[in-house]
């Protein structure tokens, strides 16, 4: 798997004396561990150990206070009985598949018009940037709140033009669209990723595109299109598995309570009610796992999916 | 809609002669200025609700909501003023707590990232694929899998309301993609530098940290970067482990300023928001260069 496709590969290695080699290319088992001490602990302590405790407590009734009891498949069955849980995975889904798309349509779309001897091109990036570097804030979650609240600016600015604008937030119908329109504004990160990866396409084979006589669109869709798949893909896996695990924006935004009449509770923000607020960790810690198992069969979902329209090339994979 | 022919003065029309005609040069002019009126247009109405936001903070609560315009007709520091103490502490504390909060993972990131991606990208070692495979795919792993039991233990730990339940991960390299970054940097380093030092004696430590540390510059310095930026914006795990006030970090005093005063002025919120990202835009200012080099080369948000 690929995680960075702008990456040029490493140089070749040349030879050296062979005692060097030798001490160089010897097994280093002990020091090698040395070195990755830290990470071996937190490997163990910090992610198996509580992976597996959470999956063990996923099976339990445990509320903190008393000791945990084995309830067998309790928890899971209770999801599906569960409307707020059936709730938070809608919410979650529409969040993903919406959101996502759109901001990588903005994103590659940008970085197209930005792409190729732009003059300014330095400021742009930077100002279309901007938002990707806050969006995740509570700051801009506050931020939104006053937007799109009932005096905010989005309904002066429709009141300006005569439209009668609702109280997006408070109304469950727009609620969540506000969130989208939040993560579609962040669409800066993948934008600068895109115009790394149009600034290494071979310009000799746009040359003899047009000596053939093709338009710009065929262009696009023959040339840049294919030979951006792996950057498409690479944003894609990043933003969807970044979407899914949303917070920040629904709890600022709603108060915490996910409303109104749960259209903002996003997955992450149910697993933090039943956590943190009812102390049902039991419970929780099953959402949690039904989460890490859906980004795991969407993960490898798209990486499956990918053999059939990622274009690698011949070069280095 | 992307104007893919390429400017006259790198690729010449490989059929025509060299020279363009007056009304193709008037044409792409006017193509150029249509772009730039677009995108500067996208950018404003892209930036409008920022600027509103820096506006705002400076207007008397009452205009807030009443005058969209962004020159304000009066100027005020009321609003800082008035949500300077949260809970009945001055913001200052816990800006102070956000900063101590994000050097210490940035230490933690520092070390304990550089010196496994060393071993993981020049020492030959069993398992290593295996790491590299978990690393790979611990990049991937969303914290939730691992967030209960570890409140937990923190808790048992007597540990909630400190700083240990978010520094100590970062200390034990738990922050995947820097280590990721690193091996991929270090990979780029051609061998026959720490070769020679080898050659010359040197241990693997040594190596490390006169040889590979000092040429992996630009990886250290986008993880300084990211890890800052992360670290301040992040919400959930301060949320859940700094519940009480003398240890909120920035984020979380928002979040407490909104709920204790949704009632109160608009401008009140705006200022301390405002305030709260003027550490982030300072580092975005300065450090603007690698920060975008950063995420082209490896796709951090």
């Amino acid at each position: 798997m690929t995680l960075t496709p702008i990456r040029p590969a490493t140089p070749a290695e040349t030879p050296v004396p062979r005692r060097a080699r030798r001490r160089a290319l010897g097994r280093q088992d002990g020091v090698a561990h040395l070195f990755m001490a830290p990470w071996l602990v937190g490997l163990v302590a910090i992610t198996l150990i509580p992976m597996l405790a959470s999956l063990y407590l996923s099976f339990t009734d445990y509320n903190i206070l008393s000791a945990p009891t084995f309830v067998g498949a309790e928890n899971y069955e209770r999801m599906l009985d569960d409307s707020r849980f059936w709730a938070s995975a809608r919410v979650t889904l529409v969040y993903v598949l919406v959101s996502v798309p759109l901001q990588l349509a903005f994103a590659l779309g940008l970085a197209l018009v930005l792409d190729k001897g732009l003059r300014g091109l330095p400021v742009y990036r930077s100002a279309y940037y901007l938002p990707s570097l806050l969006g995740t804030s509570v700051a801009v979650a506050v931020l939104w709140r006053q937007i799109f609240g009932h005096d905010g600016l989005v309904n002066q600015a429709l009141g300006f033009f005569g439209i009668e604008g609702t109280n997006w937030l408070q109304n469950p119908s727009t609620a969540l669209s506000t969130l989208i329109v939040l993560n579609v504004w962040t669409f800066g990160s993948p934008m600068v990723i895109f115009l790394a990866g149009l600034r290494q396409l071979p310009e000799e084979l746009y040359e003899a595109a047009r000596v053939d006589g093709a338009s710009v669109v065929r262009q696009f869709a023959s040339i840049t299109v294919p030979l951006l798949t792996p950057i498409i893909f690479f944003n894609l896996i990043l933003q969807t598995i970044g979407s899914f695990q949303a917070f920040t924006q629904a709890h600022v935004v709603s108060g915490g309570t996910g409303g109104p009449v749960d259209s903002t509770l996003f997955y992450t923000l149910y697993i933090y009610q039943q956590a943190f607020v009812n102390f049902d960790m039991g419970y929780a810690s099953a959402l949690a796992w039904v989460l890490l198992g859906v980004i795991a069969v969407i993960t490898a979902g798209h990486f499956l999916l990918s053999r059939y329209w990622v274009f690698y090339g011949d070069s280095d994979d | 809609m992307t104007d893919l022919a390429a400017p006259p003065t790198t690729t010449p029309s490989p059929a025509g002669p060299h020279v363009e005609s007056a009304s193709a040069t008037r044409a792409r002019r006017r193509g150029e200025i249509v772009r730039h009126t677009g995108l500067i247009l996208f950018g404003l109405l892209m930036l409008y609700p920022l600027i509103w936001m820096a506006v705002s903070a400076f207007k008397p609560s009452h205009l807030v909501l009443t005058d969209p315009g962004l020159i304000p007709t009066e100027l005020t520091l009321d609003n800082f003023r008035a949500g300077w103490r949260v809970a009945g502490y001055p913001f200052v504390v816990f800006f102070g707590n956000s900063l101590v909060l994000a050097v210490s993972c940035i230490v933690g990131n520092l070390v304990s990232c550089s010196l496994t991606a060393y071993a993981l990208a020049r020492m030959n070692f069993r398992a290593r694929k295996l790491y590299f495979g978990i690393v790979l795919v611990s990049v991937m792993l969303p914290m939730h899998a691992t967030l209960i039991p570890q409140y937990i233990v923190f808790s048992e730990l007597d540990m909630v309301n400190t700083f240990v339940p978010l520094v100590l991960p970062k200390f034990l390299a738990t922050d995947a993609f820097f280590v990721f970054l690193m091996i991929q940097f270090i990979r780029g380093i051609p061998r026959e530098l720490d070769q020679a030092a080898w050659l010359d004696g040197a241990g693997p430590f040594r190596v490390f940290w006169h040889v590979i540390l000092p040429l992996m510059r630009p990886a250290l310095v986008t993880t300084t970067i990211f890890t800052f930026i992360w670290t301040w914006n992040d919400f959930f795990g301060q949320l859940i482990y700094l519940t009480e006030a003398p240890v909120y970090t920035v984020p979380v005093a928002l979040n407490a300023l909104v709920d204790s005063q949704s009632a109160q002025g608009t401008g009140t919120l705006m200022a301390m928001s405002v305030l709260s990202l003027v550490p982030i835009l300072c580092f975005f200012a300065f450090a603007q260069k690698h920060l975008i080099r950063g995420i082209s080369t490896t796709g951090l948000k």
